[in-house]
């Protein structure tokens, strides 16, 4: 029993990174109707920016995740500025395609960085290695939570909640939340729609640089890490693409199912089970556990 | 210049528009027939590459091209007809009909993943395909016993109807009389009332479907027909590399395939072979650019994704329709001369069609 709690609880930790991926995707699947394929690419850079702040910069860890989530919430803005806003109102695959680019790009352009790219590197944390114990006496049993994956769960929470209240209380999350739901209407009610889109994106890789700051400390940084954002997928599809409470609750089932599938299943599993799940989920209810069902309008 | 003038409606789906079509493929066929004589055997190799490549989009042409369904995990046909044709070899049938099962092996697994698609479409569709291709690849590396998982597998040399296919010259003939065979059958495909309903799916489901068109059975016969024609390649891809391991048939390689059909231009036939020889192309000319590059840059790991990744970046944003899309606008220049105007295939732009429903 303790066992299983012991891997549901890292589960957890795993399946909120992956649901802070899927949010990113579907922040930008709600405002463009696009779906990024270089999510995780994103998270990588963030990975990159916050060892250059932290470790070359030599910033206190704290102050340099701050500072990476600006500057890649700014490298969202670019982005959406150069690449995909010429892109506007052409088709969805097109948008994915030119995603995928972008990917193969960002994981090129940092193996090329001498001496940095092509390495694993290990982001300096203040909490690293500690351990909390819960139950058990003194150092003996009980169930084991390291630091990193407590900082995980609480920095999701955290992220969670401020983006609720940004949707709900201020003007640019209303409006976002307007885009979201119709471009042109939005537009025709004064919404600046484009800015409001590279709002979106620089939002969207913030999100997913502070995943993969949170991430560091448990895989380390390097330029391959991106390809953890496509078991984000199968997260957002099982909450209902384009449900944002869905992503992470999807995230969460990823990671649990994740971690008992390597335990409990032969070698293999593990690997595979976020894809044996979303097959399943989109056989039995395609549009997901939060997901509306919409149809298309001739 | 030349003026067509139609008076039967047969002439808008005659596989030649005129005579002078007739003319340049008979020298094509010419050129390609004589290309192993002309050229060293490393080139020939590559241009087997090239075919087998352009035998894979035109399959999955099919599927993105013309039904407008995107698949992220045709890497995983390529590896079920790759795999098939090496066990079936070992197993001692004769290639034409294990060939034959390599396609219909990876045609009836075209029918079941196309099975999600009669549910969910756009970019769970393509989820669902993505999640497949992860499925076989670690499949294929746990089934040992038939594939020989991660240590691969080897495979015997090649003999067609009792002919030896033991240098490249020969390998080369072998897959252009594939090719072609694959390409006018789906050329005929496309002007058949099957290949007409794709197209109409592609352009609206739902004005499809109040035509009559019966989704569902045409979706499926989109997703085998072009499991089916990449199951073809991955037989002569397993041939020409005589070795498969799963690394071969990983997510990145569906991705390249669908690059393939964005460089050359989706929605057309030419496009599918222009992408594969491009493709081939430009992978031929980094080896060789590594060379003359100062080492500081030639050495580099990420220099083939940083330009894979310019390269499809710098099409979508200038080039969309591709070099199919290039080539139509350089022969249209001429063929109006003087009167080709700048904005002749210039995009509408506009803002987001939704898809949705509020």
């Amino acid at each position: 029993m303790l066992q299983f709690l012991q891997l549901v609880a890292s589960g957890i930790a795993q399946g909120c990174i992956y649901g802070l991926l899927a949010l990113g995707f579907v922040l930008i699947y709600k405002a463009t109707e696009a779906v990024n394929f270089a999510q995780g690419d994103l998270m990588m850079l963030g990975g990159f920016v916050g060892l250059g702040t932290s470790v070359a910069m030599g910033m206190p860890f704290w102050i340099a995740f701050l500072a990476t989530l600006i500057v890649m919430f700014l490298f969202g803005m670019l982005l959406e500025r150069t690449v995909l806003r010429p892109l506007l109102g052409h088709p969805s695959f097109t948008v994915v395609m030119v995603t995928i680019g972008i990917g193969f790009l960002s994981r090129g352009m940092v193996t090329m960085i001498p001496v940095w790219g092509t390495e694993t590197h290990v982001l300096p944390v203040p909490y690293r290695d500690q351990i909390v114990r819960l139950g058990g006496q003194g150092n003996e049993g009980g169930l084991v939570l390291p630091m990193e994956h407590l900082v995980i769960i609480a920095v999701t929470v955290a992220l969670i909640i401020g983006l609720y209240l940004l949707f709900k209380h201020t003007k640019i999350g209303i409006a976002m939340k307007a885009t979201s739901q119709n471009q042109l209407a939005a537009f025709y009610m004064g919404i600046p729609v484009r800015r409001i889109n590279m709002l979106v994106w620089g939002l969207s890789a913030a999100v997913s640089a502070c995943a993969g700051l949170l991430l560091a400390p448990i895989t380390f940084v390097h330029a391959n890490m991106g390809f953890v954002g496509l078991k984000a997928f199968p997260a957002a599809v099982i909450g209902g693409f384009g449900s944002i409470p869905g992503a992470l609750v999807g995230g969460l089932i990823i990671g649990v199912v994740e971690m008992l599938a390597g335990f409990y299943l032969p070698e293999g599993f593990k690997d595979i089970a976020a894809y044996v799940v979303v097959l399943i989920m989109l056989a039995v209810k395609p549009t997901g556990l939060f997901g509306e069902n919409l149809r298309k309008r001739v | 210049m030349r003026f067509q003038f139609k008076t039967h409606y047969h002439q808008d789906v005659r596989l030649f528009k005129h005579k002078g079509q007739i003319f340049w493929y008979a020298a094509l066929a010419v050129l390609l027939l004589a290309m192993p004589w002309l050229m060293p055997e490393y080139y020939v190799s590559q241009l087997v590459f090239i075919w087998i490549y352009a035998i894979v989009s035109v399959g999955l042409m099919i599927l993105v091209g013309f039904t407008g369904q995107v698949s992220i995990g045709h890497a995983a046909f390529l590896a079920m007809g790759a795999y098939t044709e090496g066990y079936l070899q070992q197993l001692g049938w004769p290639f034409a009909l294990s060939l034959t099962f390599a396609a219909l092996v990876s045609g009836i697994t075209g029918i079941i993943v196309g099975l999600p698609a009669l549910r969910v479409k756009g970019m769970y569709l393509a989820i669902a395909t993505l999640a497949f291709g992860f499925i076989v690849e670690e499949g294929i590396t746990r089934a040992d016993s038939v594939t020989g998982g991660n240590s691969g597998m080897m495979l015997g040399s090649l003999e067609v109807f009792g002919l030896p296919i033991d240098s490249e010259q020969r390998m080369y003939y072998l897959c252009l009389i594939i090719l072609v065979l694959c390409v006018v059958g789906v050329m005929n495909l496309l002007r058949s009332p099957t290949g007409r309903a794709f197209v109409a799916i592609r352009d609206s489901e739902v004005s499809a479907q109040s035509m009559g068109i019966n989704l569902a059975y045409y979706k499926t016969t989109a997703f085998a027909l072009s499991a089916a024609i990449t199951g073809i390649a991955g037989a002569l891809y397993a041939h020409k590399l005589r070795y498969l391991s799963p690394e071969q048939f990983t997510f990145l390689q569906s991705i390249e395939l669908l690059i393939i059909l964005v460089v050359g231009g989706v929605g057309s036939i030419y496009g599918a072979i222009f992408g594969a020889a491009f493709w081939i192309g430009v992978q031929q000319f980094i080896v060789i650019a590594k060379d003359w590059l100062p080492p500081a840059i030639g050495q580099q790991t990420g220099l083939q994704p940083t330009i894979f990744g310019i390269i499809l970046i710098i099409f979508i944003l200038f080039e969309p329709m591709g070099l199919y899309g290039r080539w139509l606008k350089i022969r249209t220049y001429f063929q109006l001369f003087p009167f080709y105007r700048k904005g002749m295939f210039r995009r509408q732009k506009s803002y987001m069609k939704s898809e949705r429903m509020k």
